[in-house]
């Protein structure tokens, strides 16, 4: 299940309890900070995680004690993958009002499914709404570093 | 003004200045917990001026951010001001990205906060 030196690998079905998923979601951070995920990416990924993971346990399964939520992450260095899946009746995610239109800007929900898209590099839901997969890629800060020092030395 | 377990609530003048006491306001209870105890600022303690001041928060989700939306509506409904402060990098961009920059009066830190209300 686990390979420490290429990546991490995490496979399991958990209940729908929030206690459960944030312990899920610590392991989660655990694993990305080994593999060098810090700053903002990190960050986005943690909050498109719990926006997921509060999405599939409370609005999917209902917090019911007969439904669980399925998890898969696989985080390398390079590349963060998360696939969460809940046994709810699904949603069309294009269906839900963009928060930050101006007559939504106060409305107090879909503000989780536009972070979601906002803050991952690919984000996919399956035909019937209750599977997302998201993929988080690593900023190239060093490559455009390094186009800004070449720049640098030009002028 | 009343013991709280989120959040410590003090007073300058008028003005009720609060601090949080999670660092990652995320646990569904929590996040209820506070929105009632924010809430009583004004219900219950009758201030009208709240500032928030986020210094040593490092997380928070968007069921935090909706009870923030939540009591910005309790304060411009008592006639007051809600003002936010010393918000993290990551967590301003949040603010950004949702474009709720539009509706809270952000203010980098609390001197500058305080000095727009007046004080």
């Amino acid at each position: 299940m686990s390979k420490p030196a290429l990546g991490w690998c995490y496979q399991e079905r958990i209940p729908s309890d929030l206690d459960v998923g944030h312990a899920t979601i610590e392991r989660l951070i655990a694993a990305l900070e080994v593999n060098h995920w810090e700053g903002r990416d990190l960050f986005h990924i943690q909050l498109a995680i719990e926006e997921a993971m509060v999405n599939a346990i409370t609005h999917g399964n209902k917090q019911s004690e007969d439904k669980v939520v399925e998890v898969e992450f696989r985080v390398d260095p390079q590349t963060t993958y998360l696939r969460i899946k809940d046994q709810g009746a699904g949603f069309d995610p294009d269906a839900v009002p963009d928060p930050r239109d101006d007559d939504h800007l106060e409305c107090t929900n879909g503000r989780g499914v536009m972070l979601i898209r906002e803050l991952m590099s690919e984000v996919h839901y399956n035909e019937r709404g209750n599977e997302v997969t998201m993929i988080k890629r690593r900023e190239k800060a060093s490559e455009s570093d390094a186009e800004h020092d070449s720049d640098s030395e030009e002028s | 003004m009343s013991d709280r377990r989120r959040m410590v609530v003090s007073k300058v003048g008028d003005l009720a200045v609060v601090k949080f006491s999670d660092r990652k306001i995320v646990d569904s209870a929590n996040i209820e917990e506070m929105g009632e105890e924010m809430f009583s600022i004004v219900d219950k303690d009758k201030c009208k001026d709240v500032l928030l001041n986020f210094e040593g928060v490092e997380f928070m989700s968007s069921a935090a951010l909706n009870k923030l939306i939540l009591m910005d509506k309790r304060v411009k409904g008592a006639q007051g001001k809600l003002r936010l402060c010393n918000l993290r990098a990551e967590i301003m961009e949040v603010f950004t990205i949702t474009r709720l920059n539009r509706v809270f009066d952000i203010k980098k830190t609390e001197a500058d906060a305080l000095k727009a209300f007046g004080l």
